[in-house]
């Protein structure tokens, strides 16, 4: 066990982008949480690992194509609202089976794949930090004017429309917001450490948030602690990063007995 | 401006995939309340929804006056358990000012709603519409689940400061219609 590489600049890039995305990816989760669409971060994970091997075999950049994939996931989402938690399983499967095949019969996806699929964040480099941090600047403050629309739709779902409004395209555009972020995070941190840091603190924020501004700091700050803490020890105990950083943040929830409410 | 004539309704017939309610026939001005009353199934809360195009209109006519904002409380509840919002929260949704709440409630906004009453947060329900910003406010059984505390804080509120909108209400408690409503329409079975 050697805790000195956690002091080696080699893993200072790859620990700024995970943890500017271990505060942002929750935020998405308590509105995905809100909506009953947090399978859908899963679906938009599994789109964006597929859509980077496919990117990589066609010698292109992983990152775009993983962007690319996810977006193009989270408008069908969007356009097909209806279709719900069917749409999700059916496009999991999809990117699910073709990623899994791609490695399977290219050398060239091999590794790679076992980096989103297992969440090797060592391979991030200055390219993922500067797109986070891009990502970022947009993504806080759209969220923000799309919070109040996306709690309405939920608990008023006829306000806009008894005002001649539709509320549909602020609902694309979150997940627009949903989609990119949760492909940034899946070529960063890998598909299960992504899906993760989406589900599991905005369950902490349900149980013990006291409004909903308390509750999306709670989840921003369990996101962050729990990234820190499992990056160090995946790096220490020289772990792959995402289940350390699954069993990690899950071993709270089950200790302490959190009710799954809203399921 | 008071007396501001805010919606003309003519011989609206309105339902699902086919028509299920109506012909009805009013006119609403600012300040007044109306109340639709009849029996279970004649439609009351179907015509109410087309007043905002929530259900499709089958035949009349619907006028508002221009600009006009409308806010609906429809009946049921979206499950809250497990939701970590406030009172305060819910009402800043709508725009909804917490003056004028009873003060069994006003005292307790700071609380999530998981933790407030069952009649407790069908009155703040009701209150993130009443009290937003709009001309025309429409109130879709707005007595159901609430306590007699309730129910009293409501009719007087309706009676001496709803704040100049118009209201159209649908209730099944003839009682309550008939202490707070200016006028009475009756929709046919």
């Amino acid at each position: 066990m050697s805790f000195e590489l956690l002091f080696d600049p080699l893993f200072r890039v790859p620990f700024a982008t995970g943890l500017l995305l271990a505060g942002i990816l929750p935020l998405i989760g308590m509105y995905l949480r809100l909506r009953n669409e947090w399978l859908a971060a899963l679906a938009f994970a599994q789109m964006a690992s597929a859509g980077a091997l496919v990117a990589m075999v066609l010698d292109g950049p992983m990152l775009l194509g993983g962007v690319l994939a996810a977006l193009l996931a989270a408008l069908v989402k969007g356009l097909l609202a209806r279709a719900g938690a069917s749409a999700y399983a059916l496009m999991m499967l999809l990117a699910w089976g073709g990623g899994v095949l791609l490695v399977a019969n290219h050398p060239l996806a091999e590794q790679a794949g076992h980096a989103l699929f297992d969440g090797q964040l060592y391979f991030t480099g200055e390219g993922h930090l500067l797109a986070t941090a891009l990502a970022a600047l947009v993504v806080m403050p759209v969220l923000a004017w799309l919070s109040r629309p996306l709690l309405l739709a939920r608990f008023f779902p006829e306000f806009y429309r008894a005002r001649g409004q539709s509320e549909r395209p602020r609902l694309l555009l979150f997940d627009l917001l949903a989609g990119l972020v949760v492909a940034l995070a899946t070529v960063s941190l890998g598909v299960m450490a992504a899906f993760t840091l989406v589900f599991v603190p905005p369950l902490l924020a349900w149980r013990f948030g006291r409004g909903w501004k308390s509750g999306l700091a709670l989840a921003a700050l369990a996101g962050m602690g729990g990234y820190t803490l499992a990056f160090a020890l995946s790096l220490g105990l020289d772990q792959p990063f995402g289940p350390v950083c699954a069993l990690l943040l899950v071993m709270p929830i089950v200790m302490t007995g959190v009710k799954f409410d809203r399921m | 401006m008071a007396d501001e004539l805010l919606l003309r309704v003519a011989g609206l017939r309105a339902g699902y995939a086919g028509p299920v309610a109506g012909p009805l026939d009013f006119e609403l001005r600012r300040g007044e309340i109306i109340g639709l009353a009849g029996p279970n199934g004649a439609g009351k809360s179907t015509l109410l929804k087309a007043l905002w195009g929530g259900v499709r209109v089958f035949g009349g006519e619907v006028h508002k006056a221009p600009g006009l904002q409308i806010s609906h409380q429809a009946q049921g509840f979206d499950d809250l358990r497990g939701v970590p919002l406030s009172g305060r929260d819910l009402l800043g949704l709508t725009g909804a000012a917490p003056a004028g709440l009873p003060p069994w409630l006003a005292g307790r906004l700071h609380e999530r709603l998981d933790r407030l009453s069952g009649g407790q947060l069908q009155f703040l329900r009701l209150w993130a519409c009443l009290a937003a910003p709009a001309d025309l406010v429409l109130l879709d059984e707005p007595t159901n689940n609430l306590d007699r505390a309730g129910v009293a804080h409501l009719a007087d509120w309706l009676g001496r400061a709803h704040g100049g909108q118009g209201i159209v209400l649908v209730s099944h408690d003839h009682a309550f219609i008939d202490q707070v409503c200016t006028r009475v329409v009756e929709v046919g079975a």
